[in-house]
């Protein structure tokens, strides 16, 4: 039996309820489409408001085609976005141009929402490396593959633009398996330390591959992580546009303003498998859990909360499908007039200036390419 | 000119370069008020403020993932990981992230980063501390590798190499910190990296070298030509890449060489520059190339040290058996 002393200064049935408390789920628009928070509505005009949808519904034909086009075996690498529009394309929709963006793997459409032309998504995916020559002016970097990476880059872009006196902010992603990486805890911490204006973002769609967000940790919400680092932390609904949108926003502000960094957890799940190569998410899914997310869809409550207001048509519907196929096939098109990459574009590009190794190298692997 | 310890002469070089570019930002462990633990930046948050150099929270991985964060910000990071054996805890943003920026994203990014940090046996140190890790760098292909062996080369390797836009790894032998004096201009210059130095002309053997293995080699060499042998000293400067016209040329001069490092024998550095010199200059040689290394364990603990650690003894040693082969 623990002393009366320990009763007394520790007691963690209270210490974990209060946090917990701390840690309500942000919700605005419900699986209904109807406003349940109208005191957090943030300010959006019916233009931008259709113009979120319309990302929407172009993302998820985007991701379609997408699926298709490797099964062609005419993309290479790609994780699935469908069930992640609120989370991914609201909170990009809530930046500004000067915002810099370090994303995840999964977080490619919101780099083509930032300016990344969509040739360039696909010669990513191709593993062509003119993919992620980013042009000027867009400010975002490759999708980062080592999962915890983009935490700690992002505390610095942060930094630096603090340095600079930027009124911008770094906004980056990662998973709820993400969460469990040094480099996440890093990451934030040194961004509290520095009150650095930096964005990070948990996209927990409760699977990091097969492995259920209850097996990373022993925590209730992952956002309350944010407490061991200093910095405030946030719950939303991630199949919640309007939700999703007004914590970025705020947290926006508050990085603006030189009040540092926040942490948003966006409650979400993808409907298909982590990635193209071979997952098979039956193995660990049931498909009562996939269908009773699938009820939450994103683009379902916002469309049915956008024709109560007089602001969707099946008409625009279709047209935003229409554009999007149109587009997708005029950027293949493009992406496969690139001339492969090749490995002497690959030696070129290790250094500013060739060591001598290299230049014999490029050497070689030039007259084997000329053949 | 002014007498200086290696120690002082990269304090010089960072002032120069806190001076010279606005964009230069130095930071670590207690690199601030602290002045480093070696002191290696001492007193510079006092002359150019809290916003160019700057302490960080304990945690080498965030400080490798600032490093490439402020690159990408436009900003020239020289950020000190306090000891090299801590490596291993900033071994993705060296190996995984800042290396490949600018294939990664087509040239669009760089990373313009000198990361210093002190390294190297016969200081009694704890465990992970004094590691030899050169060689896992030199695998890494976007890197460069410089290590001074003294403190003229040190301020004008650490020049070029904080105004090199690609990231280097800047090693810094704690025993050649305070180990002597040499002068040094106390105006700017810059030493070229990838361009070894002759310390010491010779016709019958060539000693090829770096870091605080030069001064023993140096040593033996004087031993040596008391003996009647005439020995020449090459100190490597930068181990990545190598300066691969200069140790031809040498061996092709005396057709007899060794390499000596203080690192472990397996798959190094002394490993590499054998194969290059066996790849250019095979039929000018009159013996097989040996070295002369550590042994291939972990790095001993202090009170096995001086013996663990090669010395002039055991070069002289490997010279004879290549001199009388």
């Amino acid at each position: 039996m623990a002393s009366k002393a320990n009763q007394a200064n520790f007691d963690v049935k209270k210490q974990f309820e209060t946090v917990e408390e701390q840690f309500q789920t942000l919700q605005i628009l419900n699986e209904e489409g109807e406003i349940v928070n109208e005191a957090a509505m943030p300010e959006l005009t019916d233009e931008q408001l259709q113009e979120l949808m319309r990302r929407m519904v172009y993302t998820r034909i985007l991701d379609q085609r997408s699926i298709s086009l490797n099964r062609q075996g005419r993309l290479g690498f790609y994780a699935p976005t469908a069930g992640q529009e609120a989370s991914q394309l609201a909170s990009q929709f809530a930046l500004e141009k000067e915002d810099f963006i370090l994303p995840g793997y999964r977080d490619v459409p919101q780099l083509i929402w930032h300016g990344l032309p969509l040739s360039q998504a696909f010669l990513f995916s191709r593993g062509h490396f003119k993919g992620n020559q980013i042009p000027e002016g867009v400010n975002v970097i490759s999708p980062q593959i080592i999962i915890g990476a983009q935490y700690i880059q992002a505390a610095g872009v942060a930094l630096g633009m603090k340095k600079r006196g930027t009124k911008a902010v770094a906004i980056t992603y990662t998973g709820d398996g993400g969460t469990s990486q040094g480099d996440f805890y890093e990451g934030i911490n040194f961004a509290g330390a520095f009150k650095a204006p930096a964005i990070f973002i948990i996209q927990n769609n409760r699977f990091a591959i097969s492995t259920p967000v209850e097996k990373q940790s022993a925590s209730k919400t992952l956002a309350q992580k944010a407490v061991a680092a200093g910095i405030p932390g946030v719950v939303v609904d991630g199949m919640d546009p309007l939700a999703v949108y007004k914590a970025v926003k705020d947290a926006r502000e508050r990085a603006i303003n030189g009040e540092g960094p926040t942490l948003i957890e966006t409650l979400t799940y993808r409907y298909g498998p982590h990635t193209m190569a071979g997952d098979d998410p039956t193995r660990y899914r049931t498909s009562d859990l996939d269908n009773e997310w699938e009820l939450k869809d994103p683009l379902v409550r916002f469309r049915k909360f956008l024709e109560v207001k007089g602001l969707w048509t099946e008409e625009m519907e279709n047209e935003t499908i229409e554009k999007a196929k149109e587009e997708i096939k005029e950027a293949i098109k493009v992406a496969d007039a690139e001339p492969k990459q090749t490995v002497t574009d690959l030696i070129s590009n290790m250094f500013e200036e060739m060591p001598y190794n290299l230049k014999e190298q490029y050497e070689i692997y030039k007259e084997k390419e000329s053949k | 000119m002014a007498q200086m310890t290696m120690i002082q002469a990269i304090t010089d070089a960072l002032r120069t370069e806190l001076k010279n570019d606005e964009n230069v930002l130095v930071f670590g462990e207690d690199v601030g008020k602290n002045g480093g633990v070696f002191r290696a930046t001492e007193n510079l948050q006092k002359e150019f403020g809290e916003d160019r150099v700057f302490d960080t929270p304990l945690a080498e991985s965030g400080i490798g993932g600032i490093a490439i964060g402020l690159g990408l910000q436009g900003y020239r990071p020289v950020p000190e990981i306090q000891f090299f054996g801590f490596l291993f805890e900033v071994m993705d943003s060296v190996a995984g992230q800042m290396s490949r920026m600018r294939y990664r994203s087509g040239g669009r990014y760089n990373s313009p980063i000198t990361i210093r940090s002190p390294f190297g046996g016969g200081v009694h140190t704890p465990e992970m501390h004094a590691d030899s890790l050169e060689g896992l760098m030199a695998q890494t292909p976007g890197l460069k590798v410089v290590i001074p062996s003294s403190p003229y080369d040190a301020k004008g390797l650490l020049i070029s190499s904080i105004r090199d836009n690609d990231p280097v790894i800047f090693l810094e032998h704690m025993k050649l910190y305070r180990s002597f004096r040499e002068d040094v201009p106390e105006e700017e210059y810059t030493i070229p990296l990838g361009v070894a130095s002759v310390k010491r002309e010779g016709k019958d053997l060539s000693i090829i070298t770096y870091g605080a293995m030069v001064q023993e080699s140096i040593k033996a060499a004087e031993e040596l030509e008391k003996e009647g042998y005439s020995v020449e000293v090459i100190d490597l400067r930068t181990i990545a890449p190598l300066d691969i016209d200069t140790i031809i040329a040498s061996v092709e001069k005396t057709g007899r060489a060794i390499v000596v490092q203080e690192a472990q024998k397996q798959a190094g550095i002394a490993a590499n520059v054998v194969a290059e010199i066996n790849d250019r200059a095979i039929l000018s040689l009159d013996a097989p190339v040996l070295r002369v290394t550590a042994a291939d364990t972990v790095f001993a603990f202090s009170q096995a040290e001086p013996v663990w650690l090669p010395n002039y003894k055991d070069v002289i040693e490997t010279a004879k058996k290549v001199l009388n082969f």
